[in-house]
């Protein structure tokens, strides 16, 4: 028998018996909807901390001193956490050295912050992140001012109570107004708002736009860190090669600012966002460990089910091989019927699983941050595992129902 | 006997089955040759032998010991596969319960043979449509088995047995299960055949059937009782 006959034949019992195709093939549909949703969340999620996430929070090409890191990768013991605590903070003496260290161009600005409330005339914006920073700091993160200007170096120098505001602070304070020139309160001190950052959008829900940047000498000072010193210097260069030069010529001079001994460890950190992306990567391969397993389980649970199924129709269409047999059909002919037939079963079962996968991962997309964007591979891979298990689930009734005797099968009562 | 014109030569042909720890002989060594053209009907009380000769004639068996020659090729000796092309292409089988595939149309239930044959779709449709003109029901074409009468599914399965021109059409009690109007429409129709050369072997255990052949063949414990050729009326 042809292909294109076993095909239609396939079809044709498929829907004549559609409650029983359907649930038999239910193992491989849920394993299917499984494999397609988990990797278009986790390929979405890959992009989104590629793309995004690294870029938006740590910069492109750029890379953080720290007396330890920000963002902590897997578990921190106890040790760990009082080793870090003993280490020297970044002095601002420390900061203004890493400034003239580099052989390649670069930006540097400080940055320490601290959550705080602004007011404006009885309006308050709560828990605003509060930043002290140098004028660098708007170009390292790639921030555009919309309204207004970003502080000078006199400015800057000279602890001027100016504030560039983010985007959804200008919103809750001004409704509206212009914010350009009004004095706004942080912890009582007044500050003139002299620019507005245009808007970051969000991160996993979060809004990027609750800040307020002012010079680091200026009255945030005695706030957001212990005076004399920084949280960070971010030194962001021009092209990734730079970026290695630099880090290196930073680690140097800070280590012999420190009097580090050879073989010593460096007691402060050099960020980048790397170290994210390789945190973000161990939960990356977790999940992509775990996933095939999952997957795995369920398919050969659907196999199972999907190869009873078989045996049924086998012992339900005896009599039918046996027609077929005297009719001429060979071994061959009924093999590749059913081996067709549990092949296409399995495969429609997994084309409604890619279908129903890629439909749970736009309804995680729309109803909540995590983004997700469905693998061209994932989908591949899901009809492959389709036809493959139906296939060999089919392998065993299909030899059976080949090897019946026409002369039993046919005199066969159902 | 032996000479071109033998559609069916069989030499001492037996079958044994082994049951229950016992050997049943339900043929003890045949011999029967039937020509082109000829309709035969095979006789026979039950557990005579004559169903194990119908499925070895019909190759959906093979014999124990003995040879059988069908269309001058040697039969008896051949594997499955090669059996069932020997049932497509030589053998038209009709049985008494039909054994139609229910969900497929009449004209689908004729065009199996064809597929096996390896038959392209246009000319296994052509074909198959002509088969079922040729028993009276062109105009039931798209007909399901359980929406045609007893007597119109016997004529299925006959265009359907006789759709890839086969050298013997093989009926096992073809109007058991019809009335005797109806029997007298199929056993009418069987007429016709053998009038247009058809090879007919009919196995029937009735009386009124089997003398519509020409010759009447009866089998007792798996052996030859009587072998008559009636004179043309």
């Amino acid at each position: 028998m042809p292909f294109r006959e076993a095909f239609r034949l396939a079809f044709q019992t498929i829907w004549a018996n559609k409650m029983k195709s359907a649930f038999s093939v239910i193992g491989v549909f849920i394993g299917v909807t499984f494999l397609i949703a988990v990797v278009s969340v986790v390929e979405g999620m890959n992009r989104y901390m590629t793309e995004r996430f690294a870029g938006a929070l740590l910069g492109v090409n750029t890379f953080q001193v720290r007396r330890f890191p920000d963002f902590n990768v897997g578990d921190v013991t106890d040790d760990t956490w009082r080793e870090w605590v003993r280490r020297p903070r970044i002095s601002q003496d420390d900061a203004r050295a890493l400034e003239t260290a580099f052989s390649v161009p670069v930006t540097t600005a400080w940055e320490t912050d601290a959550g705080a409330d602004l007011e404006y005339r009885g309006n308050v914006a709560r828990e605003i992140n509060v930043i002290g920073a140098t004028p660098g700091y708007f170009d390292i993160k790639g921030w555009r001012i919309t309204q207004g200007r970003a502080f000078s170096h006199q400015e800057a120098e000279t602890g001027r109570p100016v504030v560039v505001i983010g985007h959804e602070v200008a919103e809750r304070l001004f409704e509206g107004a212009d914010p350009l020139g009004r004095e706004v309160r942080i912890q009582h001190i007044p500050y003139r708002v002299i620019g507005v950052v245009e808007s970051q959008g969000t991160i996993f829900g979060l809004s990027l736009d609750k800040f307020a940047v002012a010079p680091a000498l200026s009255p945030v000072k005695r706030f957001v860190t212990r005076p004399g010193y920084v949280d960070a210097v971010l030194v962001k260069a021009e092209t990734a090669a730079d970026v290695a030069t630099a880090i290196i010529e930073a680690e140097a001079v800070l280590r012999s600012r420190r009097q580090l001994r050879p073989g010593e460890e460096n007691n402060f950190v050099l960020e980048t966002a790397d170290a994210v992306l390789d945190f973000w990567g161990n939960i990356n391969r977790v999940l992509m460990t775990a996933l095939p397993g999952l997957v795995l389980i369920s398919l050969v649970v659907g196999g199972i089910v999907i190869m009873n199924i078989m045996l049924m129709a086998v012992a339900e269409r005896t009599r039918e091989i046996g027609i077929r047999k005297s009719l001429g059909a060979r071994r061959n002919d009924i093999l590749r019927q059913f081996l067709v037939e549990s092949g296409t079963l399995s495969t429609v079962g997994a084309g409604f699983g890619v279908g129903t996968g890629i439909v749970l991962a736009m309804v995680v997309q729309a109803t909540t941050p995590l983004p997700a964007s469905v693998a061209p591979w994932s989908v591949g891979v899901a009809i492959l595992l389709g036809a493959g298990v139906g296939i060999g689930a089919g392998l065993y009734p299909a030899s059976r129902a080949a090897r019946l005797d026409p002369i039993t099968a046919i005199r066969h009562e159902t | 006997m032996g000479s071109d014109r033998a559609v069916i030569a069989v030499r001492g042909l037996t079958r044994a089955y082994p049951m229950g720890g016992e050997t049943v002989h339900a043929l003890r060594g045949v011999d029967l040759t039937i020509a082109r053209n000829e309709y035969v009907a095979v006789m026979g009380p039950s557990g005579s032998g004559k169903s194990t000769l119908m499925n070895l004639i019909g190759c959906l068996d093979t014999p124990t010991s003995g040879e059988y020659w069908l269309s001058g090729v040697e039969v008896s000796r051949l594997g499955d596969d090669e059996l069932a092309r020997i049932r497509n292409e030589e053998i038209g089988f009709v049985f008494q319960t039909f054994n139609l595939l229910p969900r497929a149309s009449a004209l689908h239930n004729v065009e199996l043979p064809l597929i096996y044959a390896g038959e392209r779709a246009a000319e296994r449709r052509a074909r198959a449509s002509r088969a079922l003109e040729r028993v009276g029901l062109g105009n039931r074409m798209d007909h399901r088995p359980n929406e045609l009468s007893g007597g119109q599914r016997q004529r299925v399965a006959i265009a359907r047995a006789l759709v890839n021109e086969p050298s013997i059409l093989l009926a096992d009690e073809p109007t058991g299960n019809l009335d005797s109007a109806t029997s007298e429409e199929i056993l009418a129709v069987f007429d016709e055949l053998h009038a247009a050369g058809q090879t007919i072997v009919l196995v029937t255990h009735e009386h009124e059937v089997a003398q519509r052949a020409r010759r009447e063949v009866t089998l007792r414990d798996g052996v030859i009782h009587s072998d008559t050729v009636r004179e043309a009326a």
